[in-house]
């Protein structure tokens, strides 16, 4: 009588926990997710959680002391190097796991066994740049330095020494809501992380597919106007005056250039899908004891990048014996990147130099096995590339490689409209080189001389390396491997059928751009252009002069500067472009032609004190205006060809307008009135007002509500609710307080080099990935306010401090 | 040291571990089906809305305030809470309804 019933109910209960294994959509299995034993409850630490204890793992050589501070930066006390990395590895893996994971799955091109069938061409971009052939070719180079290649061993040793004593219930929240696991960490991903820096910084900052397109409809003159090599007011990192020595290596243009080259009209349909931010950039600027209250140099620098949580940086201090260094790391390699010791601080800043470029391949056939090179048929060489997708089937992909490197675009990739155009890309990110020796080296430099050592064989990306010491040296050098260029090389697509338009060699090392104790006292870099025109090699790049222009005005004017008044630049809310131009936006605009809320805007703008502070309504008005000003001066003209040829940049349409005075492209080419700049300008502000009145009704007119400054989360929209968005923060990305929406500055630091070392640093987040920590967003709010945390430097008698919180002690086991 | 060898194999079983669980018990302990159900249902509520409002106190709410974003709860953890008492609930009472039934089939036949 009972067995029916008693059957139902079982059946009930076994199908309640079947539904409740799996995934329903997007929801993760929800009996797994909300057992408070094994889901996410089990990532929500308490608020006292103990970050103590004794560990004792396999493949340490001796015991490593752990000293968290009241803020979770670990000081790492270790008495050999292989144990001191060991156990960053470790500290970057409880930390950091899943953005280690993630970002070094995404730089392979294995997002797809993520993020689902959504990433492929994401993934299939990546393997077609070759990011893991670049990897590849720098592990070849790493371990080939015994000495060095044990330190990334022990590294990957630390982070494969956490991951495998994770239990289920200790799995960072993204992996049980994507019901997925962390993957075994290697040397190769060491080197895959470096390789993301590489295209984050050096990937975006050609332009020459776009180029291409403007080449098919811009006379050479015109070229020469709309993008221009070196701007007007321009204030190179290297003081203007720097005499430079003759050029050891003189690129020759190849006979073809003219015929085949600079006057080939034919257009380009392929676009990269995923281009890094051209803003990726950097302020760093050091001040030497001339210019100090103290007669100490003081360096500051902030690293201007996508802010995300968990931040990109990891706080941390390393020391064994023979070195103290404090400073961030990048969570997925060892080392402190932009810090200091007991002796130097140093700092880096992006170079914006181009050292991508892309050839023409002709093949033989569909098959694309070989190509033509020299007058004959070349085999390539094709890697294979199966793309894992998550609950789906592989999708695999052919890369042709040749002698120029990958062939990134053609039939198969990326758009249909890209066929019958093969480019095969080379990469300054291809070839061997051992970016992470620099930073070990830097880490331990006392001296000019050691630090000088140190960056001499960074090669990509190229980077604005700056220095001071406690003896009272400030330096800067822009580092990298670039290539010598003939005029006009690498600006566009190149002919790849022989070796003739091949980078003939390098610019010497000794010859890049740099700068020794000048006579000012002070050096600074902001992406802008290295060198004014007398630099004798060819450099293009997507280069910022603003931000430069800014701080070395301000630098020039100060003196007993101390950290407070560093802290105050950093936080430089002067928007110098809107300084050039408003003049002539205002001089231009029709005021008769406005109705009664146009000239309440304009009256918001004319007496607007230049500060894009968060409070401001004039840089909405400005922004809003001057966008809408850029783009009815260039849209008609850039639309000529399609895919559009690049934006000329701001810095050059403000000069264009400050110098010209026919202003031609004021006309609109696409009505047959002819327009004169006045009636251009007053129909953007008309435009904008639209823009600006609607903003208004939102309560949007305020500028940090108009911008809405946001940290993400690593998976963006996917979970909104682990971003901080709405922060109360100004700037932009041409003032020197960079921030943009979700980009900017993310890690400010000033180190003054006293005798006992006086730093300071914040980035916006915490220690932390996990949402559940009181550490995942503990410096948000520090940072939002511009203040800063003292980096507490702790030396071997701090050990009974009251500063240490929580002591991990590890042992050999 | 029953209850020792309970929490390690609780730590060795997988999250629907309870499951089984609740039915033995209810299969060892004579109830009436409505009564089996409510006792597997409150003991589990009691269990997991328990514990996950413990861990929640001790994390200041920290988490379950953007998981309650995350599943559309605006942002309420007593919500998230409760939801969590409710799912451990439904399993605790289905199973033990089971667990009751097989009793009370058992002693009709003998």
């Amino acid at each position: 009588m009972r067995i029916v019933p008693f059957l139902c109910s079982t059946a009930i209960t076994v199908a309640l926990v079947a539904v409740f294994d799996r995934p329903l959509g997007k929801v993760p299995p929800l009996g797994a997710f909300f057992s408070p034993q094994y889901g996410f409850w089990q990532n929500a630490e308490p608020a006292r959680q103990d970050y103590g204890g004794t560990l004792s793992l396999n493949g340490l050589q001796g015991p490593v002391e752990v000293f968290f501070d009241d803020r979770l930066v670990p000081h790492v006390f270790a008495e050999n190097e292989q144990d001191l990395y060991f156990v960053q590895g470790y500290l970057h893996a409880r930390f950091r796991l899943f953005q280690i994971d993630l970002q070094t799955r995404a730089a392979a091109g294995r997002a797809s066994e993520l993020a689902g069938s959504k990433a492929i061409n994401f993934d299939k971009e990546q393997r077609r740049l070759g990011m893991v052939y670049a990897a590849e070719n720098a592990l070849k180079e790493i371990e080939a330095d015994t000495q060095f290649r044990s330190f990334f061993d022990a590294y990957t040793a630390g982070v494969n020494s956490y991951i495998e004593q994770l239990t289920e219930s200790a799995l960072p929240i993204e992996y049980k809501l994507l019901q997925s696991k962390p993957e075994k960490w290697s040397n190769l991903k060491t080197a895959l992380l470096l390789k993301m820096m590489s295209k984050m910084l050096s990937g975006g900052t050609e332009n020459d597919l776009a180029n291409t397109n403007a080449k098919s409809i811009f006379m050479p003159e015109e070229l020469q106007q709309l993008y221009p090599q070196v701007p007007d007011s321009l204030l190179p990192i290297v003081p203007i005056g720097t005499e430079f020595p003759k050029p050891a290596v003189i690129p020759v243009k190849p006979a073809t250039a003219d015929s085949l080259y600079f006057n080939n009209k034919t257009t380009v349909a392929a676009q990269s899908l995923d281009r890094p931010d051209p803003g990726n950039g950097s302020n760093n600027w050091v001040v030497g004891g001339s210019k100090t209250k103290s007669g100490y140099p003081i360096l500051a620098n902030d690293p201007h990048l996508e802010l995300s949580l968990p931040s990109i940086w990891f706080e941390i201090q390393l020391k064994t014996p023979t070195h103290n260094s404090y400073g961030v790391s990048l969570p997925g390699s060892p080392f402190v990147v932009i810090g200091f010791n007991d002796s130097i601080a140093w700092g880096v800043t992006n170079s914006q130099r181009d050292v991508k470029d892309y050839y023409e391949i002709k093949f033989k056939d569909q098959t694309r096995s070989s190509y033509w090179f020299n007058g004959e048929w070349v085999p390539t060489t094709m890697r294979i590339e199966e793309i894992k997708i998550k609950d789906s089937l592989s999708v695999f992909d052919t890369v042709a490689y040749t002698v120029f490197g990958p062939v990134q675009f053609d039939n198969r990739f990326s758009n249909a409209i890209s066929a019958d155009r093969n480019l095969a890309v080379r990469w300054a990110a291809h070839d061997p080189s051992n970016e992470g020796l620099t930073f070990y080296k830097l880490n331990k430099a006392r001296n000019y001389a050691d630090y000088e050592e140190a960056i001499s064989t960074f090669t990509c990306p190229g980077q604005n390396f700056i220095f001071a010491s406690r003896s009272g040296d400030i330096a800067i050098w822009q580092q990298g491997r670039f290539p010598a260029r003939w005029d006009g090389q690498g600006l566009y697509v190149m002919p790849g059928q022989d070796s003739s338009y091949l980078w003939q060699g390098y610019i010497p090392q000794q010859e890049n751009p740099h700068a020794i104790n000048p006579a000012r006292g002070y050096l600074q870099s902001a992406n802008q252009r290295a060198a004014d025109g007398t630099y004798p090699y060819f450099i293009p790049g997507s280069y910022i002069t603003a931000r430069g222009v800014r701080i070395d005005k301000k630098l020039a004017t100060m003196s007993a500067i101390t950290p407070r008044d560093m802290m105050e630049l950093h936080a430089d809310y002067f928007n110098v472009s809107a300084e050039d131009v408003r003049p002539v936006l205002l001089a231009n605009i029709q005021e008769g032609q406005l109705g009664l809320k146009e000239r309440e805007y304009l009256e918001i703008l004319r007496s607007w004190d230049l500060l894009a502070s968060p409070d401001s309504k004039g840089q909405t008005v400005f922004q809003c205006f001057w966008d809408s000003v850029q783009v009815s001066i260039w849209k008609d003209e850039i639309s000529r060809t399609n895919p559009v040829a690049p934006w000329p940049s701001e810095q050059t349409t403000i000069e264009w307008l400050l110098r010209d005075s026919v202003h031609r492209y004021a006309d609109d080419i696409n009505t047959t009135e002819v327009e004169s700049l006045a009636m251009t300008i007053t129909a953007s502000f008309k435009k904008a007002a639209l823009v600006l009145a609607a903003k208004e009704a939102e309560g949007k007119l305020v500028w940090s509500r108009f911008m809405n400054p946001s940290v993400y989360h690593l998976l963006k929209d996917a979970l909104p609710a682990f971003a901080r968005k709405g922060l109360a923060v100004g700037g932009y990305g041409n003032i020197v307080n960079a921030i943009k929406h979700s980009h900017g500055p993310s890690w400010r630091m000033i180190v003054h080099l006293t005798d006992g070392i006086e730093a300071y640093g914040v980035f916006p987040g915490g220690q932390s990935g996990n949402p559940g920590s009181r550490f995942y967003d503990n410096n948000i709010s520090v940072w939002e306010k511009g203040e800063y945390n003292r980096c507490w430097y702790m030396r071997d008698g701090d050990r009974a401090n009251q500063q240490v919180k929580w002591v991990l002690r590890f042992n050999k086991s | 040291m029953l209850s020792g060898v309970g929490i390690s194999l609780w730590a060795l079983s997988p999250w629907w571990g309870f499951v089984p669980v609740a039915f033995l018990v209810a299969a060892m302990i004579h109830q009436a089906p409505a009564k089996a159900f409510a006792a597997g249902f409150l003991g589990m509520l009691l269990a997991w809305g328990g514990l996950s409002w413990w861990i929640d106190w001790q994390n200041s709410s920290l988490l379950s305030k953007q998981v309650a974003v995350l599943f559309p709860l605006q942002g309420s953890s007593a919500a998230l809470i409760l939801l969590t008492g409710v799912l451990g609930g439904l399993l605790g009472g289905v199973a033990a309804l089971a667990g009751s039934y097989l009793r009370i089939s058992k002693s009709k036949m003998e």
